[in-house]
């Protein structure tokens, strides 16, 4: 094993779990530091910097970020409440109108059509606006949001929210056009935009194809799940019957249920086919779901359904018990049940539709009718049309169509000037010490030990008396103060000089976590070999060991188990000789502005 | 020394001992000594000897007289008993402590003041009594509280801090040991917990006054260039005599050690030291020989270390005394107290 490269953009990255699950690379914990030096606005800043929208994001983001969380290895704990941190930096954030960026009066002549007004098109927008770009944005429904405004309820997420950061964008000059269902890609390439970017979304629901489909179709009481909740969304939907069943348990099916106890069901069952811990939905979401009494039952495949003079009466279903053979899981049936229901959902999946689009003017699609699209450029096979959001790989989640929306605005940029779109700046790391005295660091060090804040929700006999009441309420501002402190500053990283070190091992000795080492290693010896020599072996492969160049009085060499490190900093303060330092590691990921300015450089240079 | 708590987190898959305890179940107190002590990785040995043979925290009695060295007890054991002594005087204490219970692991931290100055009396005679004890000395050169002058252990020609050199002979504290007749004798370095942990665990298990001098570099006053105790010099001059395996009474000793180099050594509650010689010149039993074993290497100015000098047939305190095995207390409870109390004063009349 040789010595660890950690000047490598990813190296330090890596380490700070939250931000490299996260998508967009928000800086999680330089945000919560902000909001514990009560810098509200600021850290709203912060993430708008990287996820665009931090008061949607911060009660409706899929969070790949918590269960990544440092927090949740070290001593059993749950994750740091990172999403919950995010909406307190849009509940406490002061006016930012002054600190968006400033739109040029003069254009840069380059002209950029969107279709669909969700998230992922108003990131491009957002990130081409200030360049000058000319961008138009077509909406076939009459408001902005797309699925967010449709499919996400309001008791989880109010307009009002959804339009105040929408708006933020909108009014730097975007011109969007609601109506306006684009019908024709030919006929949008012949307006002769500079690029277009397809930010349409998954909007086709999966329907279920089983016996008394088109009967029960008839009654009118089969509704598809994501069509159905934009009709609750819109209004044209205000009531549902007593007894109804959601097939399907992904995060749609938890708000189809959770939406049918709002419109006046009471008895509401959400019916899935696998069991418990193989689910799709969020496990807070079930929670949510849970908590309002929704009988979840598992194992059951929807086999009929049964109609009876016109009127739907229900569904039967197989009841399966999942078994494991040769390694492979297995199923077989029990039982068969009916089930009585006055209406069902179906929330089976989604799915992106192309009718608009002309299969013989170069946009390349694939055997499931998916055009086939870059994951690095989000270009599709034709040149200058992008495509981004669930649009682009069918539905992911709003975090990722932010990212696919910032990766698209800078080959839009690329692509309009002439250059590779491949050809993009790296990612890059910056450090600088955050040693301010003998004791004293820059980051809060001391671990604490309390244990993960709940949010608290409106009572539940509360919440079902309108639509629209917001179940989470947000941290109160006891909570959030504890909530900030148990984020462990991941990003503060130890960086060690092997030059330094005399070999005293105060370092390892006062390490609460055991995590650090020093054996002697041969060059050729495996890593594999080496996590299993340390103090306490390092098991977790998707975590780094750090190891040191040979140290000069024994030759060996310091090795770190990044798995456990919990960033304390009392190695830096152990050290005799200043052979660690706590280091705030700062991960640039490059912006569409950041490769206008390097390309501004190399014109310079040239 | 640093002013945050040790965090109270530790490594998920942190292994515990027969016990049911985990190494930082033996911790104690943050340590107040300069940051690099050598005394600090003393104690890490301590708490991993104490946590690799299952002691009950409660069973052990930390007794420390005056110095850096004497304020370590207060950093691991902290479900331990203890008593900070007068300058020097934490042998007659340790003495004392022992002949009223017997039923305690008794852990002696001293250092080259405490022990080879001021305490140099009580020192030779808890050796000469043979007081079943392990016995430390963190042995720095200097006397680092009152900020760097040369100890007894200082060496000829070692160059203080401040540019002075020292001219008077050292005390060898392992020489000294022997001589008087002491048990167990090794020295270690603060440096080298693969060497010293099983020195510990050896000491704590051996019959007798176990004494390890290990070499402690004060960071803060002794480890500069032209320090014979700093880091780097002991390193460059260090010389392991001897391998020392402890194994514990369950395991069994593995015959794979070469022949004629290994010499396994049963303690008297059955666990067993296994010394691998690295220097075949070396026979660690015979008293003799170590002392001429010692000279040599001292001439050449040698760091030798390892399990120097061990004499598992000694009789302790209490076998020298013939101090009755049964407490008064049991006596209270199953028999005559009177005649039990007539019977103890007579083997003193």
């Amino acid at each position: 094993m040789k010595p660890t490269d950690t000047y490598h953009p990813d190296y330090f990255h890596k380490v700070v779990d939250c931000q490299w699950a996260c998508p967009a690379h928000t800086d999680v914990p330089g945000y919560i530091r902000l909001i514990a030096q009560e810098r509200y606005t600021d850290a709203y800043m912060l993430n708008r910097e990287s996820n665009v929208f931090p008061g949607i994001l911060g009660r409706v983001c899929d969070r790949p970020c918590e269960p990544a969380c440092r927090r949740g290895r070290v001593d059993e704990q749950k994750p740091v409440a990172i999403c919950r941190l995010k909406r307190v930096t849009y509940d406490y954030k002061d006016d930012i109108s002054a600190r968006l960026p400033n739109i040029p009066e003069e254009k840069n002549g380059k002209r950029i059509a969107c279709v669909g007004a969700g998230c992922a098109s108003l990131t491009v927008a957002n990130d081409l606006m200030p360049l000058g770009y000319q961008v138009t944005i077509f909406e076939k429904l009459d408001v902005t949001g797309g699925l967010i405004r449709s499919n996400i309820p309001r008791f989880r997420l109010p307009p009002e929210v959804l339009d105040e950061e929408f708006d933020n964008i909108l009014d730097m000059g975007v011109d969007l056009r609601l109506n306006t269902p684009v019908t024709s890609m030919q006929a949008l390439l012949d307006e002769g935009y500079d690029a277009v970017f397809v930010g349409s979304g998954a909007p086709r629901g999966k329907d279920l194809r089983c016996a008394g489909r088109d009967e029960a179709g008839a009654t009118g009481r089969v509704h598809v799940g994501i069509d159905w909740l934009g009709s609750v969304a819109f209004g044209h939907t205000e009531s549902i019957g007593k007894r109804v069943l959601i097939i399907g348990a992904g995060n749609t099916a938890m708000d189809c249920c959770r939406t049918s106890l709002r419109l006046g069901a009471r008895d509401v069952k959400v019916v899935a086919r696998k069991p418990r811990d193989q689910l799709k939905a969020s496990p807070w979401e079930l929670e949510d779901a849970l908590e309002e009494d929704v009988d979840l039952i598992t194992c059951h495949s929807p086999k009929a359904f049964v109609v009876e003079d016109g009127a739907l009466k229900g569904m039967t279903f197989e009841v399966l018990e999942y078994f494991e053979e040769d390694g492979r899981q297995k199923r077989r049936v029990l039982d068969e049940v009916f089930m009585p229901a006055d209406d069902v959902v179906l929330a089976i999946g989604q799915e992106n539709a192309f009718p608009w689009i002309e299969r013989d003017i170069g946009i390349e699609f694939d055997e499931h009718d998916v055009p086939v699209v870059s994951r690095t450029t989000y270009q599709s096979t034709l040149p200058g049309v992008f495509f981004g959001g669930d649009a682009a790989f069918g539905p992911e989640n709003i975090i990722w169509a932010v990212r696919h929306g910032h990766e698209a605005a800078i080959s839009i940029h690329k692509h309009v000037h002439g250059e590779n779109v491949a050809d993009r700046l790296p990612n890059a790391v910056d450090v600088h010490t955050s040693k301010m005295g003998l004791h004293e660091w820059g980051y809060s060090n001391q671990y604490d030990p309390h244990e993960r804040r709940a949010v608290p929700h409106v009572d539940v006999q509360q919440r079902f008396k309108g639509i629209d009441i917001e179940v989470e309420l947000g941290f109160r501002e006891d909570d959030w103060r504890v909530e900030v402190e148990r984020c462990l500053n991941c990003d503060i990283q130890t960086i060690f000089f092997a030059e330094k070190c005399i070999e005293c091992d105060a370092c390892m000795d006062i390490c609460p976590t055991q995590c650090l080492t020093i054996i002697p290693i041969d060059d050729e010896e495996p890593e594999e070999s080496v996590r299993q020599r340390l103090r306490v072996p390092a098991q977790n492969p998707d975590q780094a060991v750090f190891v040191s160049a040979k140290l000069p009085q024994t030759r060996r060499h310091m090795v770190k188990d990044e798995d456990q490190c919990i960033h304390c900093g009392l190695c830096a303060e152990r050290c005799p000789t200043a052979a660690w330092d706590m280091k705030h590691a700062q991960i640039f990921v490059p912006t569409v502005e950041d490769e206008e300015a390097a390309a501004q450089q190399r014109q310079e240079s040239a | 020394m640093s002013y945050i708590r040790k965090p109270v987190a530790h490594h998920s898959n942190l292994p515990v001992n027969a016990l049911g305890l985990t190494e930082r179940d033996y911790e104690g107190g943050m340590s107040t000594l300069c940051a690099g002590c050598g005394h600090d990785s003393i104690t890490a040995a301590l708490i991993q000897a104490c946590w690799g043979l299952d002691i009950e925290p409660h069973k052990v009695a930390k007794m420390s007289g005056i110095g850096c060295s004497s304020k370590t007890p207060a950093y691991f054991l902290r479900e331990a008993h203890g008593i900070n002594a007068v300058h020097g005087r934490m042998p007659s204490i340790a003495t004392g402590a022992n002949a009223a219970n017997r039923n305690l692991y008794y852990i002696g931290v001293s250092g080259d003041g405490d022990s080879l100055s001021i305490g140099f009396g009580q020192f030779a005679h808890a050796i000469r009594r043979n007081v079943n004890m392990l016995y430390l000395i963190e042995n720095n050169g200097v006397y680092g509280l009152t900020k760097g002058q040369f100890s007894a252990s200082a060496d000829v020609g070692s160059r203080s801090k401040g540019g002075d050199i020292n001219e008077q002979p050292p005390i060898d504290p392992v020489l000294t040991a022997i001589s008087l007749g002491c048990t167990f004798v090794a020295r270690g370095f603060s440096g080298d917990k693969e060497q010293l942990v099983p020195l510990i665990k050896a000491g704590l298990q051996h019959r007798g006054f176990a004494m390890i001098d290990v070499i402690s570099p004060c960071v803060a006053f002794n480890n500069h260039e032209g320090s014979t105790k700093s880091y780097a010099h002991t390193r460059q001059f260090y010389h392991p005599a001897i391998h020392t395996d402890f194994i514990e009474p369950r395991a069994e000793i593995r015959a794979e050690y070469e022949r004629g180099k290994t010499m396994p050594i049963e303690l008297h509650d059955g666990s067993t030291i296994v010394l691998r010689k690295v220097d075949v010149d070396h026979d660690p039993t015979n008293r003799a020989a170590a002392i001429g074993y010692l000279e040599r290497h001292r001439e050449a100015e040698e760091i030798v270390t390892g399990l120097l000098y061990v004499e598992e047939e000694g009789r302790d305190l209490h076998a020298i005394n013939r101090t009755a095995t049964d407490s008064l207390v049991e006596a209270r409870v199953h028999g005559n107290q009177q005649a039990v109390l007539e019977e103890v004063q007579t083997q003193y009349r």
